[in-house]
């Protein structure tokens, strides 16, 4: 039996760009999932799509699913042959045909009837309504009125095609068919097509289907520039994204600005440019932001000019606006706005920014913070009564930083300002300077220690203070920015927020820098209040472990652990000398001895772990030859004594016994 | 070139000949056409109605004293409603600007998600901004919720922003040389206007005395609303008087927040206070919609 192509393509109204990849993945799953409840071979061989489609080929689908067996029970074999006789009669067979079959009831009569499989269309035809309305989309709507069917915009067409039949069902009042549109302005809206030609068809109508296919087309015509004109677009793969999927046929022109405006802080005008208006930033070669932009349009091309000039008159009332905005908040400088922050509310029992400032000003001066480290705590939050940041947000903290520069603010203290909000991200640095790492440390210590205060704890996707991504910001500050502060003072006594932050740290270390996870453990075990520091002894536990002795110490570490533990061990005081046994033991304390001195006068944690690991063999040979657990009482708790002693000494750089072992 | 009046006549012809009822702007101040009683309550219950007008729009915090070239404290939208939303309700639209002498075979147009929202009003809906050259000229909404209650049928509304609109169209850099008439400009017609309310609203209006009124506004909103259930004759109820109390009682509000009277804490509270007002009125209304039904 031939197998058959399928093509699903979902007519909408213009799906919103960063939903339709999700979306599309999901549909496939769905489909796949339809495909293997209903025992029909076939796979996804395309996932595509615009703004106003979704569209899935598949190959390989039989005509018909293949033949089950069903087992239908009758009557127990105990109700005697007129009941069987009964049964066979109903389901057309001779009793001869019938089975026993033993259930936990008792016997009963039993028929193995086959069942034709549906026809793959019928099977279709009955599910992909329900299917499509499967699709995820993060916010949904209705339009056919209340109670309707629910789905990211409304569905104005639908292709279902199995080989060369239409696959007929209906979804909010549309009737599945073979017709699909074109582009908007450039094609017909009204294309037969089959599976074969719809690619084609579709591009006939100014559609390019694959979506790296649009992608390049943007990409390309950006990398001609350099080529034609000597500048650059700087590449930016979330706006090429969004491009991609705003646009059926994209292509992009090039418009120009007044040179007057690159007066204007390059952070605003790129900021104008790219979250305001989806264009692309053109830099000259020697980095400098060049006075044009490159502006994707969803159709052919701009014969007369016009699409660009709409743009760039677009783009100069932007820069004026920006302009005016600049103008206007100069005439009150930074500090004189301190006031105004009374009058902010930063969150309704934390109180204003003003609050919140004169917290975080103490905060930065208790950690030692410089004079120009307090200015800039003190100024920070004093860009938010400004109509730039009230106009772009997503600048706040750089234009504070551009407003302090510009009134003559030392640059120590502008930068900290500038950089107080980084990092944004996990990609994002962090502050340039010690006086920003401090202003950001102490503002995101502020903002953690007052919602935890008050309950305002992240749990679960809930997270609307970005508590997470704060304590994220503190760690990384703490860890790359080498600033020795002890992270338990900063967090308080809150035992929740402690928490909180350990698991941070966890993420950090093990998702962020790569570390095991069992190092990770090992390291925190011996305490976390010194990032900066638990970094380093991480990356030392990380450079010895491969060398021979060290996962084998940390194994008998975790020996000694044990052994303590079932005696109830919990500790103190020297070791008796006299008391230990010639050999082993006494080898034991001498070598625990010399090392511990070596340790001390090592400088790195790498050479401290190199000698620790050197205790392996009179650790291994004490183990061998001695009997901890001895008869005499005073003997075997000088052996305890000698083993808690070699333990906590050297659990001041990792709890060696956290190491997961070959020999674990 | 069409004049700013001309491209009005024109977008109002369209849409009367698409079934709407042209209706003239309502003449309490709002902040936008959907606050108008011809959306805000017309939207309701199960009853289709079309209907276009121009609403002049007051938005106290966007005042620039005249001297910003693209920002208005008070600007004019065209508000279209289309309840229920017709299936090609987006080729009527684009329809629409082929209208105004658009030729959308020489621009590029884009409709990027947009939702609205409306917390005084306990309204959003699902949407777009249309963007033409780059220039955002409509909010396209498909309405879900109006005064805290699932829309029966739901309703596309086009907001086009006629004086963008028409700088587009006429290609001026400023909204104040739009040319409002032959020989007359919009900077002639609305310059002063712009100016001394920019100075009432940020510098000169009394805050006691606002929100004196806000509270006069609102206890006699309240007063009607506390009155409706024991009403006998439903039909004669003043709703409609009791929703020109929630207008007046939002727009002190943008006047207030304008004046920098009310801190980020008040703000939700004060949002609060007049969604109880709209949501209020909106269940009203809907009783008496369907008293009427009944009758």
């Amino acid at each position: 039996m031939k197998a058959l192509p399928f093509l699903l393509e979902i007519g909408t109204e213009e799906i919103p760009d960063w939903m339709i990849p999700p979306a599309l993945k999901h549909l496939g799953e769905l489909f796949e999932g339809l495909l293997k409840d209903n025992r029909l071979d076939g796979k996804v061989t395309m996932l595509e799509s615009t703004p106003r489609r979704l569209v899935l080929k598949a190959e390989g689908l039989p005509r018909r699913q293949p033949p089950a067996v069903e087992l239908v029970t009758g009557p127990p074999t105990s109700a005697g042959e007129g009941a069987a006789a009964g049964f066979a009669r109903k389901l057309g067979v001779e009793p001869a045909a019938l089975k026993r079959v033993k259930t936990p009831k008792g016997e009963y009569l039993a028929y193995r009837k086959k069942v034709a499989g549906r026809a793959t269309l019928d099977i279709l035809a009955s599910n992909l309504a329900d299917l499509i309305l499967k699709i995820y989309f993060p916010k949904t709507m209705y339009w056919t009125g209340k109670g309707g069917p629910r789905f990211i915009r409304p569905i104005r067409w639908i292709v279902a095609l199995l080989g060369s039949r239409v696959v007929p069902f209906e979804l909010a009042g549309v009737k599945s068919g073979n017709t699909t549109r074109g582009h908007r302005q450039l094609g017909s809206q009204k294309i037969r097509v089959t599976i074969e030609n719809y690619t084609s068809r579709l591009r006939a109508n100014w559609v390019m289907l694959p979506a790296w296919e649009r992608r390049l087309t943007i990409q390309s015509q950006a990398d001609a520039l350099f080529e034609a004109r000597g500048v650059y677009v700087r590449p930016d793969a979330a706006l090429l994204d969004t491009l991609t999927h705003l646009t059926e046929y994209p292509a992009t022109i090039v418009g120009g600005f007044d040179e007057q405006f690159l007066a204007l802080p390059e952070e605003v005008l790129v900021t104008v440019m790219r979250h305001h208006q989806r264009y692309f930033s053109i830099y000259n070669e020697d980095e400098t932001l060049a006075p044009c932009f490159m502006a994707v349009m969803n159709t052919l091309d701009d014969p007369d000019g016009l699409v660009r000039q709409g743009n760039e008159r677009v783009l100069r009332a932007r820069f004026n606006d920006a302009s005016f905005f600049w103008v206007m908040d100069q005439k009150r400088k930074l500090a004189e706005r301190l006031a105004d922050l009374d009058n902010v509310t930063w969150q309704a029992q934390l109180g204003s920014y003003g609050d919140k400032t004169r917290r975080v000003a103490a905060l930065v001066k208790e950690l030692g913070g410089s004079e120009h480290a307090q200015r800039a705590a003190l100024l920070c939050k004093c860009d938010l009564t400004t109509d730039m940041v009230k106009e772009f947000t997503e600048l706040q903290g750089v234009i504070g930083g551009l407003y302090a520069r510009a009134q003559g603010e030392p640059p120590e203290a502008w930068r900290a300002i500038y950089d107080h909000y980084k990092p944004a991200s996990m990609e994002d640095k962090i502050p340039s300077t010690g006086e920003g790492r401090l202003v950001s440390l102490a503002d995101k210590l502020d903002t953690l220690r007052g919602c935890f205060r008050i309950g305002l704890v992240p749990s679960g996707s809930k997270d609307p203070f970005g508590l997470r991504r704060a304590a994220q910001g503190v760690v990384r500050i703490l860890a790359e920015g080498n600033m020795p502060l002890g992270l338990g003072r900063l967090l308080g006594d809150s035992a929740e927020l402690r928490e909180f932050f350990l698991d941070r740290v966890r993420y950090y270390f093990r998702d962020v820098r790569g570390f095991r996870y069992d190092e990770v453990n090992a390291v925190l075990a011996s305490g976390w209040d010194d990032l900066a520091d638990a970094a380093s002894r991480l990356s030392a536990i990380q450079a010895v472990r491969p060398t021979e002795n060290f996962e084998p110490l940390a194994a008998s570490f975790k020996r000694i652990r044990n052994i303590l533990r079932q005696a109830g061990f919990t500790g103190g005081g020297p070791v008796s000398e006299p008391l230990l046994e010639e050999g082993p033991e006494r080898a034991l304390h001498a070598d625990f001895n010399a090392v511990r001195l070596a340790v001390e006068e090592s400088q790195t944690y790498q050479r401290k772990l190199e000698h620790i690991a050197g205790l392996r063999p009179a650790v291994d040979l004490f183990f061998d030859k001695v009997l901890v657990n001895a008869q005499d009482g005073g003997v075997r708790h000088n052996r305890l004594t000698l083993l808690h002693n070699l333990l906590t000494e050297f659990s001041a750089i990792a709890d060696f016994s956290e190491i997961v072992t070959q020999a674990n | 070139m069409d004049s700013f009046q001309q491209v009005l006549f024109k977008l109002k012809n369209y849409w009367a000949e698409r079934g709407c009822v042209v209706q003239e702007p309502y003449d309490v101040e709002v902040g936008a056409g959907t606050m108008c009683p011809e959306t805000f309550l017309r939207v309701l219950g199960p009853k289709p109605y079309n209907v276009a007008y121009v609403q002049p729009s007051r938005r106290p915090a966007d005042g620039r004293y005249a001297a910003n070239p693209n920002r208005l404290y008070k600007h004019s939208q065209l508000q279209v409603i289309l309840k229920p939303s017709p299936d090609d309700i987006m080729d009527q639209y684009l329809g629409s600007l082929g209208a105004i002498g658009i030729d959308l075979g020489k621009h590029d147009i884009k409709f990027e998600e947009d939702n609205w929202e409306s917390p005084t009003l306990g309204a959003w809906g699902i949407g777009w901004q249309v963007m033409l050259d780059g220039l955002e000229i409509t909010q396209f909404t498909y309405f879900q919720q109006c005064g805290g209650v699932d829309l029966d049928l739901v309703p596309a509304e086009l907001t086009y922003g006629l004086e963008r609109l028409t700088a587009f169209l006429q290609g001026a850099a400023s909204v104040f040389d739009i040319q409002w008439a032959p020989g007359v400009t919009y900077g002639d017609v609305r310059l002063a206007e712009e100016l001394q309310f920019s100075v009432y609203n940020f510098e000169m209006a009394d805050v006691p005395t606002l929100w004196q009124l806000f509270e006069l506004h609102e206890k006699e909103c309240r007063r009607l609303l506390a009155a409706y259930p024991d009403y006998p004759q439903k039909h004669r109820f003043p709703v409609l008087a009791a929703y020109d109390h929630v207008l007046k009682c939002s727009h002190l509000f943008n006047l207030l927040d304008s004046r920098g009277a009310i801190s980020v804490t008040e703000r939700v509270g004060v949002i609060a206070r007049v969604r109880k007002l709209a949501v209020g009125v909106a269940q009203a209304w809907m009783d008496q919609c369907s008293q009427e039904a009944a009758a």
